[in-house]
Formats: structure tokens, sequence, C-alpha cells
């Protein structure tokens, strides 16, 4: 790779139309979800995204402490997004920032709509988002990770919430902007939505115009549609799986 | 912990947005009255208090010397806080700020920050050593609604008003900080698909769904947050961003010519 100037203004971000590591404007990078990864969470998912390797695990619903949070009628849902402090270029002092902060508060806010909190009143639902490794697009991916999480711990809700950013570099217009890109890119856009289309985040920072705007917004709901099949096919290959196995074990009982 | 509200109230409410009204007479884009008054912090290198309807947030602007980070050595610093004091709400509480606070703190420096309103490079003093610090803190005084349109107002107003005190520190005469933008936060709050600008905190304790969209002079948008466990739709995001735009644009002139 070439010298990077510190503003990046010699990146060129563009090669015969393909990006730094090969995708095409549209096309985010690969994506591997791993469900139940944890033993003692009631449930969890592991999640890769080109250099992003987050880890989400739920337990709940269970009682609250301190007591005093809790709700009379529904389920209060906590989320807390970490960063191990090894998961960044320079380490990262451990423990919750500002930064942190509001990506909790964001993050939780995109996965309460869909969770039928009303089910189980004055009990919680913790999700906990540990970044193992980070290449832009933590939150997205640990959006996507605590959504197959919940799933996994079976947590009735109306649905899947996936997630996914666009981005403008070099005045294009790109689907999941990978760290070359966020940080000399021109805006980051990060979005979460159900299947249906209803948008549970949204975020933006940078410089769009509103015409910019409509096309990352299309771009990153394309995105959320084909992540959400993702999700999906993890998901049943699991549960197949298990009930195959299953199924194994109910024969030699009756054998 | 958020404000309560009586069921009765919610549906009195309710009622008049289904009938297009609200409460305060409004019509569903308009904002409340406001206005900036400037520099009535002397101790402060810049300030100003926004009164917006009744809603009063004061933004505070110190400036000093110091060590720029290793990755911008040759820019300076934005630091921007925002005190919720409890003297300003029932609800509010001492302490540490909340996930609230923070948000909203984080939200006007997204603002000042990526509309490029300060041409941080011009606040280098020496390259890798010393840069000019800004520092942007925002107390909220009185929370009537719509505090984070007040607190963006207030820290545009506050850095315009900003002189740079380089004679305190030896590093020559004083000068006015250059502004390049006038980056503007509006906010607008969904309840059964009625869409409505400037919530006042009854409106605010309602609404599921908020969505503040940061906008710069030239139209273009530069910042953007939904907040509360609500959803939106793609149309309704577009609309507000429509309409957040225009609303955007009357106010940053009418702060001009006050």
């Amino acid at each position: 790779m070439k010298m990077i100037a510190m503003d990046g203004s010699n990146i060129s971000f563009f090669k015969e139309g393909l990006r730094l590591d090969g995708r095409r404007a549209d096309e985010f990078r690969p994506l591997k979800i791993e469900v139940g990864v944890l033993a003692r969470a009631d449930g969890s998912c592991y999640v890769e995204m080109g250099g992003n390797k987050v880890i989400a695990a739920v337990y709940g619903p269970r009682e609250v402490h301190p007591r005093h949070l809790q709700e009379a009628t529904r389920a209060i849902v906590r989320y807390r997004y970490n960063m191990a402090s090894f998961s960044v270029e320079e380490r990262k002092r451990p423990g919750p920032d500002r930064r942190s902060y509001e990506l909790s508060k964001v993050s939780r806010e995109a996965l309460e709509p869909v969770i039928f909190t009303s089910y189980y009143p004055r009990s919680v639902i913790d999700v906990f988002v540990e970044v193992l490794q980070a290449d832009a697009g933590t939150r997205t991916a640990g959006i996507n990770a605590a959504s197959v999480a919940l799933a996994d711990a079976g947590i009735p809700m109306k649905s899947m919430i996936s997630a996914c950013a666009a981005g403008k570099v070099a005045d294009t217009i790109v689907l999941d902007p990978m760290k070359e890109e966020d940080n000399f890119g021109q805006a980051d856009m990060p979005i979460a939505m159900t299947p249906t289309g209803q948008i549970t985040l949204l975020q933006m920072d940078g410089h769009l115009t509103k015409d910019e705007f409509h096309q990352a917004m299309e771009l990153a709901i394309k995105g959320c549609r084909d992540i959400y099949e993702i999700q999906r096919k993890s998901l049943i290959e699991k549960y197949n799986q298990l009930g195959s196995e299953l199924a194994v074990v109910q024969e030699a009982e009756v054998l | 912990m958020t404000n309560v509200i009586a069921e009765i109230k919610k549906d009195y409410l309710y009622n008049l947005f289904l009938k297009g009204e609200r409460a305060d007479g409004r019509a569903f884009d308009q904002y409340r009255e406001f206005s900036v008054e400037r520099n009535l912090i002397s101790k402060a290198e810049g300030s100003a208090l926004v009164k917006l309807g009744s809603s009063q947030v004061l933004v505070g602007v110190k400036m000093q010397p110091g060590e720029p980070f290793p990755d911008t050595p040759n820019r300076g610093v934005i630091i921007t806080n925002a005190e919720l004091v409890p003297l300003a709400s029932p609800v509010f509480e001492p302490g540490p700020p909340n996930e609230t606070g923070i948000e909203l703190a984080r939200l006007v420096d997204r603002g000042v920050r990526e509309s490029k309103a300060i041409d941080l490079e011009a606040l280098c003093i020496t390259p890798g050593k010393q840069v000019w610090i800004i520092f942007i803190d925002v107390h909220i005084l009185d929370d009537c609604g719509n505090i984070l349109d007040a607190a963006s107002i207030g820290a545009i107003a506050a850095l315009l008003t900003t002189k740079v005190p380089a004679s305190k520190f030896g590093l020559g005469e004083d000068y006015p900080l250059p502004v390049k933008d006038i980056p503007i936060a509006t906010t607008a709050i969904e309840f059964g698909d009625v869409i409505m600008f400037d919530p006042d905190s009854d409106e605010e304790s309602i609404a599921n769904t908020k969505l503040t969209v940061l906008s710069t002079a030239d139209g273009s948008i530069c910042g953007m947050q939904k907040s509360g466990t609500g959803v939106l739709r793609q149309e309704q995001i577009y609309r507000i961003v429509d309409i957040a735009c225009e609303k955007a644009k009357e106010i940053r002139e009418k702060f001009l010519e006050e």
C-alpha cells in the first residue's frame, strides 16, 4: 500500500471503478455470522464484517439490578457497546467513553422498537456487545450481531433488525465504508431497519447534499435487506442443525 | 428519567394533532419565538443565551493554548460539553452527564465540526506543540423542550462572538474567531404519523421518535441523528429533512439580521 498523507488527500479511493479492497461502490464487505457462540449467555452471536470482529451476548429477561430501574409495565432493555483496548490501532483506554455511551444509546433504540417488552414487566433484557477488532462500521456490526443474539435467546420480537452504513468518498456514494474510506471520506451514514423498511437507527456526519442523501439512503436500505437474508440463513442453519441432532437423539431413545 | 405526563393530556394532545393543531396554536412546522442575547458573560471568550419559547440555554466559549492531538498536529481542538443541571428540570439530577447529556453535547459538537464552521488549521500556533483549544460549554437553564436546537443556535452564536484571547497568553493581539458557516440543528418528532418541529416538553414526552437534522448554509446536511424507541419510514425521513433544511434557512436568516 502506498503512503497515506495525514489528511488522506493523496489517496485514490477508486482504481478502474473499484475500491481499495476491490469492491464495487454498492457492495458490502464479506459478512460472516455465527449463532450461539457463548455457552453461558442466553443468546449469542459472532459477526465478522470485513476487518470488524464483534461478539454479542443476550441475558434475560431477568431480574433488574439495581431494582429502582425496573418498570411496572414492561421489560427495560440495556445495551452496552464496549471496545476492547486492543481493537484499534492506538490502544484505547478501557472502559466506557462518551462515544460508547452515545453508541450504546442509539443501538439500544435501534433494537427496542421490535422487542415485545410488555411481555416481561419488571425485568431486564441485557445486550452486551464487545468489539474485538474494529475497522469502521462497528456499531452496525454490533447491531447485526445483537439482533441475531436476541433471536437466539428466544426473545419475542416483531422482526429482525439489520444495520449497514453508506458513505461518501471522492464524491461517490458507497456502501459499508472501510477504515480508510471512513477516516478520509466525506460522509458516513449508518442506518438500521426492519425487513419491512421501518428505520430504527439513523445517524449521519460529514457533508451530503439532499440528492446524495437520498442516494445514500437507498443504498444503505439495499445493504440492510441483503444483510437480513444472511442473518436469517445463519439462524435457520443453526436451528436446522440442532433439529437434526435432536432427531438422531430421539431416534436412539426409541430404539 | 423521563417526564411523566397524564394519559388524559396525552389523549388531548393526540386528538389535537389529528385535527392538525397543537396545544399552543402553532403550525406543525412552526418554531416558537426565539431570541439570542450575546456576550453576556464577560469572563468568557464568547457567550450566548438562547431563549426558544420558554426554554433557556446558555452557551459559553473559553479558549486556551494546549497540545494538539498526535494525529492532527497542526489543527486546533474543539471540546464540547453539556451540563443538564438540576435547576433546569425536575427530571435532571446532579452528577456526571448521563447519556442524554452526552448525546446532546456530541450533536452540538457534530454540527460545529462537520460543517467545518471553524477553520481548525487557523488555530495552530506551533505545529505539533501548541494549538488553540476551544471549549464549548452548554448550560441548560430551563428545559421546556427542544433544548438541542436551542443549544446548537447558542453554540454557533457564542462562537460568532468569540475573541481569541491571544494577548492573555502573550501570543499577540486578540482577534475574532474566524467562523465560516452557520450550522443549525432542527428537530422534529413523529407521533401517529404526525411530524412536528420544535416540540415543547409535553410533545417531547409523548413522542417515541425524534429526528435531528444538522444543516449548513449551502442547504446540505452535515449531520443527522434519530433518537427514541420508535421507527421512521423512509418517506417520513425525507419529509423531515426537506422541511428541516427550509427551517434552518429561516432560523439562519433571522439570526443574522439580529
